[in-house]
């Protein structure tokens, strides 16, 4: 017994991950696009096997999905780039926020309602004004309730930022039930007046927010000195409090910034675009955003990329499902899925590595 | 080195995207349908449409990138994002199947005055007066008449053998909202059966939605405590069915066969065959015809249409009243809403009656809609519109 107590350490585990020093940006790079055509083989194969479809007319009708209709598509690229950088600042903070869906909802409730109530009592630019200041401080609040009960009482905001969202659904729900006629629809007929509009064409004003946007966040967080409040909260509270920042005032702050995007987010999707709000206005895209901003390493301008791609896989798949009978809207989940299992799955290999038990010997010897 | 990978993927974005744009330019003058889905198969509702599409497509001999059918779509801008993209591929014709797609697609037929838009289920389009948008629906009522029928029959079998008396023939209902059309179909439902077993009485019991595989299953369970010995719903899950097969109670299914899931208790199931309609538009279309702005299907027409009826669990002679009940009504001698038939708080229905209040309920000046001693259900708009509480329903909740 002893003798094999003795020679167990010796025999060490079959595999070892340990951290990997930084990796230069080529090498970096390189992964990626390894992974990235991985990706690509895997999904071919499984298009030529399951869906018993040809792969290069399928990855050729996922291209023309994505730009036959083209400023459509970059409107949603802005939406999710929208709520994205929105989310960044709670999480460079490890604030976690999951109720980005709920704050840009209830920025998209508020301005149904103003629309409802004030459209056509004021002059529609008027109404416009404050169908958008009501939106951003709705989603402002939505932010700080959570903020306000960590920051004071340690609740926890996972939990809480989650419920906020069924509140703002409901409150939704509300809205249908009570404006929505018999058939509960809040729709164009009823959001008329104070649409938001640039020469008749509704997409370019969120782009230009959003590209606006990723700049600003861009220098915020990198140039600013809240920016750097927030890194510091976000890497410890306890150095953030003994350099003399307030942290409860950082949190709340950062969290209203957060909020107050998402509810500006929801105006444009109901006052600039929509022209009507149900309960799934936001389509989850509150909860991808928290995928794209870690994807993209809380990168303003990388998550412009990341935004691009899931949209491009998203409306890419789905334009191909409707082309070819033997695939459809879950077999193009399962090719995002695969595509995304390969880019988060690098994201691995580039900080660890991976090798076996022998070479680690090796490695601390 | 970031700043030169940028610009290197834009600029691949943008020349496959320029190629893309090229070939899109090359797309022949062949007909083409867009079919807008609110969901995929596994919804039996939106199967409904996409296997008639299918079988037309191969009726008619048209080639697989004639017919594009893009499921998935909610109700929101994203269904007229789907129509205009169906549109620059090249699509003649754009159908959608949802209610909440309509007022979407309008504002997409404004803009495109040489594409049709047909539209399921919808109000608008006979007070619209857009020449390119038209609504259809089908008089599924006529069906769940008949699917009554077959549920009075079994009311009575229960009777003759004794395990029920005749006071305790009791239907249970699950229906998803308080619309029209729900309600003109569980009336018409019980008319069917009470037509073959007059102490017939219904409860009906509202989910609030249209897909709630639970609080359907629930809805059926609590009618059957209620002492309901009969199950029909409208509503689009196996909720109900299968609470019915678990307690052995018999189930009048719609929308399509349950029947391989509940062998024992289903009986039959009433639905509306899309076939006939998308072949009327694509025939018109190609002939360079007009499109009808409002198109009822029948059961003369072959949209409204009644599974096989599964002789396990029906009563004997199911069949042969309803063949009887089909001729007439086709003949037109029998009429499912005929006011003698039915009363509304004790008294015979109002011939002046309108129906309720509401942006979806308007017709023009002066229609009567109820004359010649019936309510005229799917006459003057292809959706259903009949909403009247009659004798021997009771409502159990209406908050929906």
């Amino acid at each position: 017994m002893d003798k094999e107590a003795v020679k167990k350490p010796a025999k060490a585990p079959l595999l070892v991950v340990s951290k990997r020093d930084a990796l230069p940006l080529g090498k970096r790079i390189l992964i990626r696009a390894a992974a990235l055509v991985s990706a690509i083989i895997i999904c071919a194969l499984m298009i030529l096997i399951v869906g018993k479809a040809n792969p290069f007319l399928v990855f050729a009708a996922m291209f023309r999905g994505f730009f036959i209709n083209i400023l459509p598509s970059i409107y949603s690229v802005a939406i999710l780039l929208g709520i994205s950088l929105a989310v960044t600042p709670a999480f460079k903070m490890k604030f976690w926020n999951i109720g980005a869906e709920g704050q840009a909802l209830v920025g998209a409730l508020v301005t149904a309602v103003i629309m409802i109530v004030l459209g056509g009592k004021l002059p529609d630019p008027v109404v416009t004004v404050i169908m958008l200041l009501g939106a951003v401080i709705a989603g402002m609040l939505w932010g700080i309730i959570p903020a306000f009960f960590k920051a004071y009482w340690k609740t926890n905001e996972t939990l809480f930022t989650l419920m906020m969202n069924y509140i703002a659904i409901e409150g939704v729900n509300l809205l249908l039930e009570v404006c929505g006629g018999p058939s509960h629809v809040v729709g164009r007929s009823l959001l008329e007046h104070g649409r938001m509009a640039l020469f008749n064409e509704p997409y370019i004003i969120p782009i230009a927010v959003a590209a606006i946007l990723a700049v600003v966040m861009f220098f915020y967080l990198k140039q600013s000195k809240q920016g750097y409040e927030i890194s510091v909260v976000g890497e410890s509270e306890n150095t953030a409090k003994y350099i003399g920042i307030n942290v409860k005032k950082v949190v709340i702050r950062t969290m209203a910034i957060s909020g107050a995007i998402c509810g500006l987010i929801g105006f444009m999707i109901v006052g600039g675009v929509d022209y009507g709000i149900t309960t799934t206005t936001i389509g989850g895209r509150g909860f991808t955003a928290i995928m794209v901003s870690w994807l993209s390493k809380f990168n303003p301008f990388i998550m412009i990329l990341t935004s691009f791609m899931i949209v491009f896989l998203e409306k890419g798949a789905n334009s191909a499902a409707s082309k070819f009978s033997l695939i459809d809207t879950n077999f193009s989940n399962v090719l995002i899925g695969i595509i995304l299992f390969f880019l988060i799955g690098c994201e691995f290999f580039l900080e660890y590595k991976i090798h076996f038990g022998r070479s680690s010997k090796e490695v601390q010897k | 080195m970031f700043k030169k990978t940028l610009a290197v993927l834009l600029v691949i974005a943008m020349a496959v995207g320029t190629l893309f744009a090229f070939t899109s330019c090359t797309t022949q003058d062949k007909f083409k349908i867009g079919v807008i889905c609110l969901h995929d198969r596994q919804s039996t509702y939106d199967n409904n449409f996409i296997t008639a599409v299918e079988n037309v497509k191969k009726a008619l001999n048209l080639e697989d990138d004639q017919v594009i059918v893009k499921t998935g779509i909610p109700e929101s801008n994203e269904c007229a994002v789907a129509a205009e993209e169906l549109i620059k591929e090249g699509c003649d014709i754009i159908f959608a199947d949802s209610f909440g797609h309509e007022e979407f697609l309008i504002d997409v037929a404004k803009k495109y005055p040489d594409v049709d838009f047909c539209h399921a289920t919808g109000t608008h389009a006979h007070t619209e007066g857009l020449a390119n948008f038209h609504n259809a629906f089908a008089a599924i009522y006529e069906g769940r008449y008949l699917a009554g029928i077959a549920a009075g029959l079994k009311l009575n079998e229960m009777i003759d053998a004794g395990t029920i008396t005749a006071d305790q023939a009791l239907i249970g209902y699950i229906g998803a909202f308080t619309y029209a059309e729900v309600i003109s179909g569980y009336t018409s439902f019980y008319l069917g059966a009470r037509s073959v077993c007059p102490t017939a009485t219904m409860k009906v019991q509202f989910t609030g939605s249209w897909y709630d595989e639970i609080a359907e299953k629930n809805a059926a369970n609590a009618l059957m405590d209620l002492g309901c010995v009969l199950i029909s719903q409208h509503a689009d899950s196996m909720g109900a069915p299968t609470a019915c097969e678990s307690r052995g109670v018999p189930n009048v299914s719609y929308n399509g066969s349950t029947v391989d899931s509940c062998p024992n208790t289903f009986i039959v199931a009433s639905r509306i065959n899309w076939e006939p309609y998308f072949k009327y538009i694509i025939e018109q279309k190609q002939a360079g015809k007009k499109i009808d702005t409002d198109w009822t299907g029948t059961i003369a027409t072959g949209s409204v249409v009644l599974t096989d009826i599964n002789n396990k669990a029906a009563a004997a002679g199911t069949k042969e009243a309803i063949d009887n009940a089909t001729a007439e009504l086709k003949a037109g001698t029998l009429h499912v809403y005929d006011i003698s038939k039915f009363t509304v708080e004790g008294k015979a229905l109002d011939e002046t009656h309108k129906p309720s209040e509401g942006t979806d309920n308007v017709f023009a000046e002066g229609t009567v809609i109820v004359k010649d001693g019936y309510f005229h259900e799917s006459e003057y708009r292809s959706a259903p519109y009949f909403d009247v509480t009659i004798d021997g329903i009771e409502l159990l909740n209406v908050k929906y």
